[in-house]
């Protein structure tokens, strides 16, 4: 994956990976700065690509010193996101990614998702939101009980080379 | 993996900053306990003085407990223990910065409790240098092997009784090391510290690279 | 299902002869101790436990650990048996520490004494006591059992560090005192207490042995019942979602992330 064996080197693959999950994954002794500059930095980033992440999803003004613990729902949620953007990852893993963001937060989400497409990331998004993920998928995939019952997940030509794709 | 190292080390003691958990809690408990044992032993026939290295090593080794229950307890904040796995850091950096953290935390609670002992206590110092080896040395195992064994006990729900059970027992030796040190450098007792500060040497490099193989696999799993 | 075979039966049957014929030379055969009197025939159970304990079955539950976590020899078997070895050896530990009070208190009056060997033993007692902890730690096998082994390891790691440290304790800082346990270990002991020792020592092996291959069978079942639940869960949740599937236009479940 990615040019990397998943067994031998898991850590060069993670590090080329972002994941939402239901939990935020952040510090909530630490300011949303903190957590962006050190998701960044683990990712082998510059401190740089934290601000831009800032900058993206609206944190960069009163919020950027308070305290993940202090904020709300959404705004952490966002702060989440952000810590996925700040990592630049070349695949996203996305679970049910517009839960806790209100209707302007989903938008930005959705516009996110397509430049990471567009810029060259695989994004795969796990909702149940049909309509808005359908409308950013190139393919789609339909799990009931656990198993595939709909769609299809086409080996690609050549597995090694990131693909352009979201994958709902 | 020193970068790593840097990085999580950074992480946590700026945590510690903007929480100030250590200092409000951790280092108030560790002078508790120092005033506890003066409830104990009564000051007034020289028990104190004479037991006081042995009663510091003892508060170090409680607190250093509650330390490293801390390091692991910012991390089961929604989930940031999966997000630390998740972020491809290596386990060892991370073994060593959150080590590292531990251990200058236990670093300046010590400092605080030697002004402690001496004031409470009555003793006075006679080989300082000696002392801050002893010290030095004390704590990098003691943080080495809490790190080693606070990743095991994490993430389960009896952690908080778990990891005094299978810490402290490990620790008998570097209490007894630092302990026998510690007096020659009090000059309550006198004796030869030397082989005492190799052992601790020993105790620290050992569970140093013990930690720094088994950390990253233990952390996968949970 | 029983743990019984006909190797253990035949195991049992040696130790129990064994352990009939020890218990014969040791308290009717072999002559009193010119010094202790009868008290020396606890050391006919005590040596033989302590040696045990410490050496033979934390030993095993060390090496099983290594096993276990080597990607070559990796089986569950190892697991159970590093598991297995330690109750044995903390049981052995446990009597050991007993018997050497019982006999302390006869000989020399006290019920304990902070000599080296007492203390790394009682140390090494809590080691694997915690050890025996972290295995029945509320939590996923596998985890548990990887985690149970890396504290096998750090413990044993440990043992050498912890006899080294009491031992200097002990002599440069202990007056001479009034007993000494070394003079009653002196390997001159000879004629029937020799023997007796001796025939105690694997006596108490056949014991340990007996223990652990009855120990690991019944970990073994243990962990047949544990699948065979959830296997019945998966089939459960399977059947579940098969019902689901000849209606989609209904509910939608999203597959959670396989956990």
């Amino acid at each position: 994956m990615l040019g990397h064996d998943l067994r031998s080197d898991r850590r060069a693959v993670r590090r080329r990976v972002g994941l939402l999950g239901h939990a935020s994954g952040l510090y909530d002794d630490l300011t949303v700065e903190d957590n962006l500059r050190f998701a960044a930095r683990a990712a082998g980033h510059p401190v740089a690509a934290a601000g831009e992440a800032m900058v993206r999803l609206g944190l960069d003004g009163r919020l950027r010193q308070v305290r993940v613990g202090r904020l709300s729902a959404g705004q952490r949620r966002r702060t989440a996101v952000a810590a996925v953007v700040a990592r630049q990852p070349e695949v996203w893993l996305l679970d049910e990614p517009h839960a806790g963001l209100d209707a302007a937060g989903r938008d930005l989400l959705d516009s996110i998702v397509a430049e990471a497409a567009a810029g060259g990331a695989t994004v795969i998004l796990a909702s149940h939101e049909l309509e808005r993920a359908t409308g950013l998928a190139t393919r789609r995939l339909l799990v009931v009980g656990g198993r595939v019952i709909d769609g299809v997940l086409t080996p690609g030509p050549d597995p090694e080379r990131p693909r352009a794709d979201v994958v709902a | 993996m020193w970068r790593d190292a840097r990085l999580v080390a950074g992480k946590d003691l700026r945590v510690e900053l903007r929480s100030r958990v250590a200092t409000n809690q951790v280092v108030p408990f560790a002078v508790l306990v120092l005033i506890l044992f003066a409830f104990a032993l009564d000051p007034d026939r020289g028990a104190l003085a004479r037991a006081a290295a042995g009663l510091f090593w003892v508060t170090v080794l409680f607190s250093a407990v509650l330390a490293i229950q801390r390091s692991f307890a910012i991390e089961a904040d929604d989930a940031a223990r999966d997000s630390l796995r998740m972020s491809g850091l290596d386990g060892a950096g991370i073994f060593l910065g959150k080590a590292a953290a531990v251990a200058l935390e236990l670093l300046v609670l010590e400092a605080v409790l030697a002004v402690g002992v001496v004031v409470l206590y009555n003793v006075s110092l006679h080989d300082g240098a000696l002392l801050l080896l002893v010290c030095l040395l004390a704590t990098v195992g003691i943080a080495a092997s809490g790190i080693v064994y606070g990743v095991v006990a994490a993430g389960l729900r009896v952690s908080d009784t778990l990891l005094p059970l299978l810490v402290l027992p490990v620790l008998t030796p570097v209490l007894l090391a630092a302990t026998r040190a510690s007096e020659a450098a009090l000059a309550t007792v006198p004796g030869d510290a030397w082989p005492w500060v190799r052992l601790l040497a020993v105790f620290a490099t050992i569970y140093t690279v013990f930690g720094v193989v088994a950390f990253g696999p233990l952390l996968e799993e949970a | 299902m029983t743990t019984t075979s006909r190797a253990t039966r035949i195991l049992g049957v040696a130790t129990v002869i064994s352990l009939a014929v020890t218990a014969w030379l040791a308290l009717v055969a072999s002559p009193a101790d010119v010094n202790q009197g009868d008290a020396v025939r606890l050391l006919y159970l005590h040596a033989p436990t302590a040696w045990l304990a410490m050496y033979v079955s934390f030993g095993v539950t060390t090496l099983a650990s290594v096993l276990y976590l080597w990607p070559r020899t990796r089986s569950r078997f190892w697991d159970l048996v590093a598991g297995a070895s330690a109750e044995v050896g903390v049981l052995f530990i446990g009597l050991t520490l007993a018997v050497g009070s019982i006999w302390g208190r006869t000989t020399w009056g006290v019920w304990w004494t902070w000599d080296a060997r007492l203390t790394s033993t009682a140390v090494l007692f809590v080691l694997y006591l915690g050890y025996l902890a972290v295995r029945r730690v509320p939590a996923d096998p596998l985890v548990r059992s990887r985690r149970a082994a890396i504290v096998a390891l750090a413990a044993f790691v440990d043992v050498p560090i912890v006899h080294l440290a009491v031992e200097w304790w002990r002599t440069l800082h202990q007056p001479a005192t009034i007993f000494d346990e070394r003079r009653l270990l002196d390997p001159r002991i000879h004629g029937t207490m020799l023997w007796t020792l001796l025939l105690s020592v694997v006596a108490f092996t056949l014991l340990y042995a007996w223990l652990l291959v009855h120990r690991v069978r019944l970990a073994r079942l243990e962990e047949l019942v544990e699948d065979h639940e959830l296997a019945d869960a998966l089939a459960e949740r399977r059947a579940e979602g098969g019902a689901v599937a000849a209606d989609p236009s209904d509910n939608l479940t999203h597959a959670a992330s396989g956990r």
